[in-house]
């Protein structure tokens, strides 16, 4: 089996699985946790290009993520900009941002690059927080539904589906950057910085490119999560969001898209289902979240395919 | 004005002290195992919440500070013996992952174990201001002063002066090279472990009379403990304390002389602006990638 | 071929065993669902308010339900984070098809519940303190705590008897104290006060002398108001202390818990604030209709839980008292008659005072369910 197969494999299955789904589905509270969990994945599946293969943390994604939301809340709500124009052009701003910050700020390295990316998420938080009179505030803002040509996606049932189509076609971009020579550039970089550029490569503007593409990614699906809640608090820019992503990414499996995407749905699933064990919930998460990484140091669908090749090896 | 700006200072001082004392916790485990622990200021958490509850339950305070220390103690060897020793040779991405895990595991428990109320401490001496050219100062503030300066002296005491720390300080240069001259890494990671939990517990019961503390506490702390610890320069103990006192005192001039609102996000910029012109920190060592 | 036939026909059956089930189902329990901040930073809320429905549904469960069933309490922990609130009532109001909501701790999780209770047609009763959960009126939509700019005014208003015209205001950066700030800012000037310093602090703060200091420094400053709730005021109030500073403070009704006196120590003396009733049962007139409510819920709470009884536990009581109340008159869960009866709401004497609510009024207290309270010796001393 050829990289190519597996992956038209890997997108089939994925497609059949969103398209199945709905059958265990006994009311619209199931299809919300799976936009959730969907929104999740794409959002993850961008930031993995970013962790998983460039090798650079980012502990302040939801701040894109946030950013999106309110651009897409306040530009729709404030000044009646259509929502997908509104979308568009906050995910242009985002892009324009990350593209800005994105230069110094991926000149560090490991905890330093860290401890940036969770400022400007904390910053983009306070800020969101204390311009009360355009945000709302902590209380939060309301926005109506999205639309298109006069055609508006109402309800739990179509926003499954288009989020459906969109994390489809988001992995299927995301498998064929990896395969591109871009790929193959961020690989390098992940590998050894300094060997790529011995080589010839120009890593700052490769990770600076990733750095933009998946704070796009955040923004575009934040967009899209505000007009389907209807809702938004600046929460979603905080800290503990932010981890939320990473930690989807790391759990699923590190430079593996659907490895991204598996620890995307599982950790959305996950307090819906440890609702019903109420205060140890914080333990069981943490437990959770350790043990997985201990045990399976790569991530979750790295290690299984790993441990599967073994035994099919016959060893 | 002199004396505003003075008690602008004091406040500062107070906060970066804090700051600065759970930064340090950062520093030792960076400095043996080039691991950031961000469940350090679970630690303070749980010095803080263990001393005031034993206090409460009617412990006097001379026993109950050492049992808070023993029990931050115990927690911070099962961290390394059980979640961090297994993962020794994984990914910092990896790492990072396990030590949220193991503060949101800690939080869960504390909850569970003692209440999600505030708890606080009485001051060590009282609670009258000292008045200093018109500003004033409490005298709790003096002691979190106090200790984070005992404790930098017996730690460039402990990592110069000792084997057993100059031990920790050869393993995190080299492990391999620290292994093959007989030292034991895996004693060195624990005993990083162990002491920096013990300064978090330290650090938690001489900031409780000020802060108060409840099982969520260690969140803020474990934040500007590693901005403290990264603007000062991973694995420099001066340099946490330095970037702690950075931290505490920008929030308070920039809530006195800026925003209120903003002081926070003025903090991070300056961290920002540090770690664009110095990556490294402001006294972290030069990296070099090996190829 | 058979098989399916005899399923078919068994179906049928079922079918029409149907309305029968439905006549059975008078005994099947009546739904409360909640959405509560139990952990996180508003868990100073939540838990107080998880703890007291727990206790009062279990004891309408033993002395035989309402209208002859049982009454079940699902509650679901958004962590303090709105955002979250949105798919935690889907969840209710779809999966497990309550009748009935009570809850939303803080302002967010209830405005990110208020569209779904409106579009699903479910009666809720929010406990957040913000006016724009009620202002425009939502037809669904309900609330039984005083409303931030209750409080305000009530400050404000004991500010001005006293002869205060300019203060400085100092408020937490979350959603409590944001809202309170902002509502302070949009009222201050009926009453001919002037704020002339507006300073801001983080929940977890460890010091804010920064802030006070340029407070008092401010020309004229002749009182100072601090709107927040858990550790903040504790530690603005030390501070405010430390500092020597001579002019009143006024706390908001987020601090009215025995907790805040017991954190502050000395420094809370001479602290004014406005409360409910519940704080100060035994010093209410023997005529207030209030008196004998607070009193028994104070010695349930506290006796239930050996912890000091909070404005916040008081607001879930009433939510339930003013829910079952409604159930008792419709004489059904049916959602629509129930959502009229809690309209209807008259003359309920609860622990944050008298509700009568209205097709224009959802929360239906008076400006006199607050009373003016000032702490002395380490208590509540009723001071209007």
């Amino acid at each position: 089996m050829n990289i190519k197969t597996a992956r038209t494999g890997g997108l089939a299955l994925l497609a059949i699985i969103i398209a199945m789904a709905p059958i265990g589905f006994t009311n619209t509270y199931f299809y919300d946790v799976g936009v959730n969990a969907m929104f999740n994945a794409i959002v993850c599946v961008g930031l993995n290009l970013l962790i998983g293969y460039a090798g650079q943390i980012s502990l302040g994604h939801a701040g894109f993520f946030a950013l999106g939301a309110y651009g897409s809340a306040i530009l729709t709500s404030t000044y009646g900009l259509p929502p997908l124009a509104a979308m568009l052009l906050s995910a242009a701003v985002v892009g324009l941002l990350a593209f800005v910050v994105g230069r110094p700020i991926l000149k560090l390295k490991g905890h330093y690059l860290a401890m940036a990316t969770l400022g400007i998420g904390i910053i983009i938080n306070i800020v969101l927080k204390t311009e009360s009179k355009i945000t709302g505030g902590p209380d939060g803002m309301s926005l109506g539904n999205f639309s298109v040509l006069g055609f508006s996606i109402v309800g739990d049932r179509m926003w499954y589906w288009t989020a459906g189509v969109l994390l489809v076609l988001t992995v299927w971009l995301a498998l064929n950057l990896i395969d591109s020579p871009v790929g193959r550039a961020l690989r390098a970089v992940h590998g050894s910085e300094v060997g790529a550029e011995v080589v010839g490569v120009d890593t700052s503007s490769y990770k600076v490119l990733v750095f933009v593409v998946s704070a796009v990614f955040a923004s575009i699906v934040g967009s899209l999560f505000a007009h389907k809640n209807g809702f938004i608090t600046p929460d979603i820019a905080g800290f503990f969001h932010s981890v939320e992503l990473v930690t989807m990414v790391v759990l699923g499996g590190m430079a593996s898209t659907f490895g991204a995407l598996i620890g995307a749905v599982i950790l959305t699933l996950l307090p819906q289902v440890l609702a019903a064990v109420e205060q140890y919930e914080a333990m069981i998460l943490g437990a959770i979240m350790m043990g997985t990484m201990i045990f399976m140091p790569k991530g979750l669908l790295p290690s299984i395919v790993a441990s599967v090749k073994r035994l099919g090896g016959g060893r | 004005m002199f004396a505003a700006f003075l008690q602008y200072l004091f406040s500062g001082l107070t906060s970066g002290a804090i700051y600065a004392l759970a930064g340090l916790g950062f520093a030792i485990i960076y400095n043996s195992s080039h691991v950031i622990n961000f469940a350090q200021g679970e630690f303070i958490m749980i010095g803080g919440m263990a001393s005031a509850t034993l206090v409460g339950s009617g412990v006097p305070m001379p026993l109950a500070i050492p049992l808070a220390m023993l029990i931050s103690m115990a927690a911070g060897i099962a961290l390394e013996k059980f979640a961090i020793e297994p993962a020794r040779n994984s990914d910092v991405v990896t790492i990072i992952i396990i030590t949220i895990g193991a503060s949101i595991f800690m939080r869960g428990a504390a909850q569970l174990i003692w209440d999600k109320e505030f708890h606080s401490l009485p001051a060590f001496s009282g609670e009258s201001p000292i008045a200093i050219f018109g500003a004033t100062l409490m005298p709790q503030s003096l002691w979190v002063f106090g200790v984070s300066g005992v404790v930098i002296v017996a730690l460039w005491w402990f990592f110069n002066r000792t084997m057993f720390g100059k031990a920790m300080l050869a393993t995190s240069h080299n492990s391999l090279a620290a292994r093959l001259v007989g030292i034991g890494v895996k004693r060195v990671l624990m005993a990083s472990f162990a002491l920096s939990a013990l300064l978090g517990a330290v650090g938690g019961i001489v900031v409780t009379p000020i802060t108060f503390t409840n099982y969520e506490a260690g969140i803020m702390l474990g934040l500007k403990g590693f901005s403290a610890a990264v603007l000062g320069g991973l694995g420099n103990g001066g340099g946490a304390i330095v970037g702690g006192l950075i931290v505490g005192i920008a929030e308070a001039l920039a809530s006195g002389y800026l925003s209120s609102a903003y002081k926070d996000a003025i903090a991070f910029v300056i961290i920002l602006f540090v770690l664009f012109f110095m990556p490294n920190g402001l006294f972290g060592k030069r990296g070099t990638d090996r190829v | 071929m058979r098989n399916l036939v005899k399923w078919g026909a068994a179906a049928v059956v079922a079918a029409g065993l149907c309305p029968v089930a439905g006549v059975a189902g008078a005994a099947e329990p009546i739904k409360i669902g909640s959405i509560l901040s139990v952990t996180g930073p508003a868990s100073f809320l939540g838990e107080p308010e998880k703890k007291t429905l727990e206790m009062y549904v279990e004891r309408i469960n033993k002395s035989g339900g309402v209208l002859g069933r049982k009454v079940e309490l699902i509650v679901y922990d958004d962590g303090g984070a709105g955002d979250k609130a949105t798919t935690f009532t889907k969840r209710l109001i779809e999966s497990d098809k309550v009748d009935i909501l009570i809850g939303g701790s803080t302002t967010a999780a209830t405005m990110a519940a208020v569209p779904l209770a409106e579009r699903n047609e479910t009666p809720f009763i929010s406990l957040a303190g913000a006016v724009n959960i009620i202002e425009p009126v939502k037809k669904w939509v309900f609330k039984t705590p005083h409303t931030d700019r209750m409080a305000a005014e009530k400050v404000f208003a004991d500010m001005k008897k006293r002869g205060i015209t300019k203060i400085g205001l100092i408020s937490e950066d979350a959603g409590f104290g944001k809202s309170g700030h902002d509502q302070s800012l949009a009222v201050v000037k009926e009453f001919g006060i002037e704020i002339v310093a507006d300073e801001v602090y983080s929940p977890k703060d460890p010091d804010v002398t920064a802030q006070l200091t340029k407070i008092k420094n401010a020309a004229g400053i002749q009182a100072v108001f601090n709107f927040g709730f858990g550790q903040g005021p504790a530690i603005v109030t030390k501070n405010f202390k430390q500092l020597g500073m001579a002019v009143p403070l006024y706390e908001s009704h987020g601090v009215a818990s025995k907790d805040y006196i017991k954190l502050a120590g000395d420094a809370s003396e001479g602290v004014r604030l406005p409360a409910a009733g519940i704080v100060v049962p035994e010093q209410l007139a023997a005529t207030d209709p209030q008196k004998p409510v607070v009193t028994a819920f104070k010695k349930d709470y506290e006796a239930a839980f050996k912890s000091d009884v909070s404005t916040f536990a008081g607001h879930a009581y009433d939510g339930l008292q003013i829910a079952l109340a409604a159930i008792n008159r419709a004489g059904s869960t049916d959602k629509a008659k129930v959502r009229d009866e809690i309209e209807k709401t008259s003359g309920y004497v609860g622990t944050g005072g008298l509700v009568s609510m209205s097709a224009t009024d959802h929360m239906g207290l008076s400006p006199s369910a607050f009373h003016m309270v000032e702490i002395r010796k380490g208590g509540w001393v009723l001071s209007d």
